[in-house]
């Protein structure tokens, strides 16, 4: 199904190449429930012309990779667009993608307009509202679990592998239901690759788990306490999360690094996600940079939505610090109350024992039981208020510092373009100089830094003008899936509470006629 | 001595610790109690037809130190060794709420101003609590007292009751700890004797069987007490965490202008209303059950020192009969010692006797105690959890 495919050649930024894109990317960020056709129109990158109809479901008889593509395309029309697009592997993953460089516009758009350029002709015909209801349609076929976690090796150089099994119908995998081992540095090395792509064009990159040097220690060390398992089920759970949320994106959906992630069994080895390594000094190094930066740039915003946008998450970021520090609390203190009610429930047993009155003896030693179950409960509450509550609030607390990425990578955007523009001013500047100074030499130099520089401002402020564009795009759909995320989980926890009280009754029910029963 | 039911005395709160069957010709209960900066003032109001007394009604203002004055003529007082001496009050203690209290005024920047009012609240309530019980405490206290046939005949509790001025009782401070010191060796020679370690030969089951029982349970309802305080105090913490969520997530609700606004808003009212069941819940658990298993911890104690008394008269006993077989054999003092021994045997079996009856009505007492708690906590956990429960499933699907 892969063939080998040149990506077309690239201007340097044509304005053709670029608008297309622009529609592109329409398609690509949303999830598709129909797919029209149209007649192709040709493309110079050798896209013959063809007769592409919507329900098409067996394969055209012209060019191989297009066809197949074509066939995927309808053939899941109803269900997910699968731009299937393996000629990208090959493009992408065979180099390492680098952990820290920011990789340029240019290497993005490459497989883009590739996978675009054969269903061109299709997006150019659809109409806006179809598009719409793409939008707003929300299948996802694939479901995502990792589980069983396992201790591979001994000593400090053990680690955890953990199984994550994909199941799915999206024709863009090769199995419908796979599995592979990961380990916890391979995620990260994916949120790496995928945020060197896509952060800084405005993609929110769901964040990777945290990492814990105490946690690990521990669980290499052996310790086979309750505090290390409980570690490496709240790993496992949050790097479930991790994934189910990235695959959630249809943009990085379509990564090849994460499909190689899923899919292949074996996996270099991302060293650069060490906090010691070469890599993450640069990491740190530029992180610091960047934050002198952004105190440096003053924008002229000139889009208002942007400035509100971001005091809104300025202001939800300190609302769910607080509100998470606060549930953190109440996780620890239920789990005190929790072993104060099991020591209780002991002595008292203890105490029903020596009673030597026998109903009251019986009654105590019934207390006793209950108050075991109760402590079951508060356990399991507990349980509940963290990970569902507690461990919502930290990943959006993360997710919502991705988001500012966003736009501080926007602004670095407009700085970028800003810089051009002053550049090319003085380029100007220098050239009348030069024609008045009258040296003829200088002056073809001169002519040529000028249009170079033109090209520059132009591509800054289309770079600025896309960015702007996804990312009101992405917050309105981080918006959809937060909404989404926190009702579902306030339900669900609402439910556990509820269930506790019920089951507290049911208890005390029990227990009321022993007491009684007290003569 | 008429045993009459009292009526009417039943609803206060002391009446929930001990069962109390007196007489009306003796009505004793604090009416009134004012905390000031390092004290507590109680009023002792007396109510009596006795002939003793110069009036059918008086009150006296009384402080701790007196209360633990009257406790221990009781325990000094030859009369009484064969009864259990009901067991002195705790010292009132509003350290840690006063701290608490501090604290809070010290002030929280982050805390918002609801937040503050409502840690205020529940601290204020703490207080009231920490204070309803000690009044409580020593109102049991003197009712006691006044219910038993032998110890309300006192001439010291009668001063207690009546009369008007300090009892000064703060002076013997020096000497009491010393008396306390002392008091503590010889209780640490009574543990010997009771744990039958010196080898007193005990000759009736009876109190064979309750020497066991009382040590045993003693020290496991010891270990309950301290653990139902954990349980209590862990409560307590929980229904305080829910104030700044609660907040937290009213502030969340407000500023979301989508469908999460509702959902936001309505988990903080949960919150809110879990914080004061829960808060509830902890109060109940400590007046049903921490106080219960305290009382019964401190009057166990009184039923054990009541045994060591009689250990002690018995060890006198065999001491005498000792002495006398020597006087015999040597045939010296034999008149003294005859006199003597026959003393301690009268004396031990006085004792024997009342402290025969003393606990059986411990037991009584305490299983009577427990039922009506235990029952009562059973009663009050399902009222809150039943309030917890049902209004939170309407708005789960109000969510």
């Amino acid at each position: 199904m892969a063939a080998e495919r040149e990506p077309p050649p690239l201007g340097d930024g044509k304005p053709t190449d670029f608008e297309e894109l622009e529609d592109g990317e329409d398609l690509f960020t949303s999830t598709v429930s129909t797919l029209e056709s149209s007649p192709s129109s040709p493309e110079p990158a050798s896209l013959p012309a063809e007769d592409i109809s919507a329900n098409s479901n067996g394969p055209k008889p012209t060019e191989v990779v297009l066809d197949d593509d074509r066939e995927d395309l309808f053939a899941e029309a109803t269900e997910e667009v699968s731009l299937d697009s393996p000629e990208r592997e090959p493009i992408l993953s065979s180099e390492p993608s680098p952990a820290v460089t920011p990789v340029t516009p240019t290497t993005l758009i490459a497989p883009r307009i590739e996978s675009k350029s054969m269903s061109a002709p299709v997006i150019f015909d659809r109409s806006r509202e179809e598009i719409e209801e793409e939008a707003n349609g929300d299948i996802f076929d694939i479901e995502i679990g990792v589980s069983d976690p396992e201790k591979v090796g001994d000593g400090m150089n053990a680690y955890m592998a953990y199984r994550v099994t994909t199941k799915t119908s999206l024709s863009m995998f090769s199995k419908s239901e796979f599995s592979v081992k990961r380990r916890f540095s391979d995620f990260l090395g994916l949120h790496s690759k995928l945020a060197s792509k896509y952060l800084h064009v405005g993609y929110i990159v769901p964040p990777a788990p945290e990492k814990s040097i105490v946690g690990m220690t521990k669980v290499k060390v052996g310790k086979e306490d309750s505090s290390s398992t409980e570690f490496v089920e709240k790993r496992r759970a949050a790097l479930e999360r991790y994934l189910q949320r990235t695959v959630k994106h249809p943009t990085l959906l379509q990564d090849p690094d994460l499909r190689q992630f899923l899919e292949s069994s074996e996996l270099p080895r991302a060293v650069n996600t060490q906090a010691l390594s070469g890599a993450g000094i640069l990491r740190m190094v530029n992180k610091a940079a960047d934050a002198v930066n952004k105190m440096t740039i003053k924008m002229n915003e000139s889009d208002a939505w942007f400035e509100e946008k971001q005091q809104q998450f300025e202001n939800l970021d300190q609302q769910l610090r607080k509100l998470h520090a606060s549930v953190e609390a109440l996780v620890c203190h239920r789990k005190e109350l929790s072993a104060n009610t099991a020591a209780f429930a002991k002595s008292a047993a203890m105490l029903g024992n020596s009673e030597d009155h026998t109903a009251l003896s019986r009654a105590l030693s019934q207390l006793a039981e209950v108050e075991e179950k109760i402590d079951q409960l508060h356990q399991e509450q507990a349980f509940a208020d963290f990970y569902m509550f507690s461990e919502l609030l930290s990943d959006y607390i993360r997710l919502i510092a991705a988001v500012k990425g966003v736009f501080d990578h926007r602004m670095k955007c407009w700085q970028k373009w800003e810089d051009a523009q002053i550049t090319l001013l003085k380029k100007r500047e220098a050239e009348a100089k030069i024609m008045v100074a009258n040296k003829p030499d200088k002056i073809q130099q001169a002519k040529n830094e000028i249009r170079e520089w033109e090209a520059k401002v132009q591509q800054g402020e289309r770079e600025f003008e896309q960015i702007s564009k996804t990312i009101r795009k992405e917050v309105g759909r981080f918006e959809k899936e937060r909404v989404k995320d926190f009702k579902t989980v306030i339900i669900k926890y609402l439910e556990s509470l509820v269930q506790t009280q019920q089951q507290l009754i049911k208890y005390w029910e029990a227990f009321l006629p022993e007491a009684k029963a007290i003569a | 001595m008429e045993v009459h039911p009292e009526a009417g005395k039943e609803g206060k709160p002391s009446c929930a610790l001990v069962e109390l069957q007196g007489d009306s010709s003796l009505q004793v209960e604090i009416s009134d109690a004012v905390s000031e900066r390092d004290k507590v003032k109680f009023t002792v109001q007396t109510k009596s037809c006795l002939p003793h007394f110069a009036q059918t009604e008086f009150s006296v203002v009384r402080q701790h130190e007196e209360f633990i004055w009257l406790h221990d003529a009781y325990v000094e007082n030859e009369e009484y060794a064969g009864l259990i001496i009901p067991p002195a009050p705790p010292r009132p203690d509003f350290e840690a709420s006063r701290e608490k209290l501090q604290k809070l005024g010290e002030g929280d920047s982050s805390v918002t101003r609801e937040e503050f009012a409502k840690m205020k609240q529940e601290l204020e309530a703490e207080y009231l609590a920490i204070f309803k019980k000690t009044v409580a405490m020593h109102e049991v206290f003197l009712q006691r007292l006044a219910a038993h046939p032998t110890l309300r005949r006192d001439h010291n509790f009668f001063v207690f009751l009546e009369y008007g001025q300090d009892l000064s009782v703060r002076g013997k401070n020096r000497k009491e700890l010393l008396g306390g010191f002392l008091r503590n060796i010889v209780k640490s020679a009574d543990e010997a004797l009771i744990t039958g370690v010196s080898g007193l030969k005990e000759v009736d089951d009876f109190f064979e069987h309750e020497r066991t029982f009382l040590l045993e349970y003693h020290t496991r309802i010891r270990d309950a007490c301290l653990r139902a305080d954990r349980v209590m105090r862990s409560h307590k913490c929980l229904a305080d965490d829910y104030i700044p969520i609660s907040a937290a997530l009213s502030s969340l609700g407000s500023q979301e202008v989508n469908q999460l606004r509702t959902s936001f808003l309505k988990l903080a009212e949960l919150f809110e209303r879990l914080r004061k069941l829960e808060g509830r819940v902890a109060s109940d658990e400590d007046l049903k059950l921490s106080d219960m298993l305290r009382y019964y911890m401190r009057d166990s104690q009184a039923a054990k020192d009541l045994l060591y008394r009689r250990l002690r008269a018995l060890a006198d006993y065999e001491n005498a009969n000792k002495a006398l077989d020597k006087a015999r054999t040597r045939n010296r003092e034999v008149r003294p010692a005859e006199s003597h021994q026959q003393l301690c045997c009268q004396r031990f079996e006085r004792l024997s006797d009342s402290a025969k009856q003393e606990l059986m009505d411990f037991k009584s007492r305490r299983v009577s105690s427990f039922r009506k708690n235990l029952i009562e906590l059973a009663e009050l956990e399902l009222k809150h959890a039943k309030l917890k429960g049902p209004p939170g499933a309407p708005s789960a699907k109000a969510v």
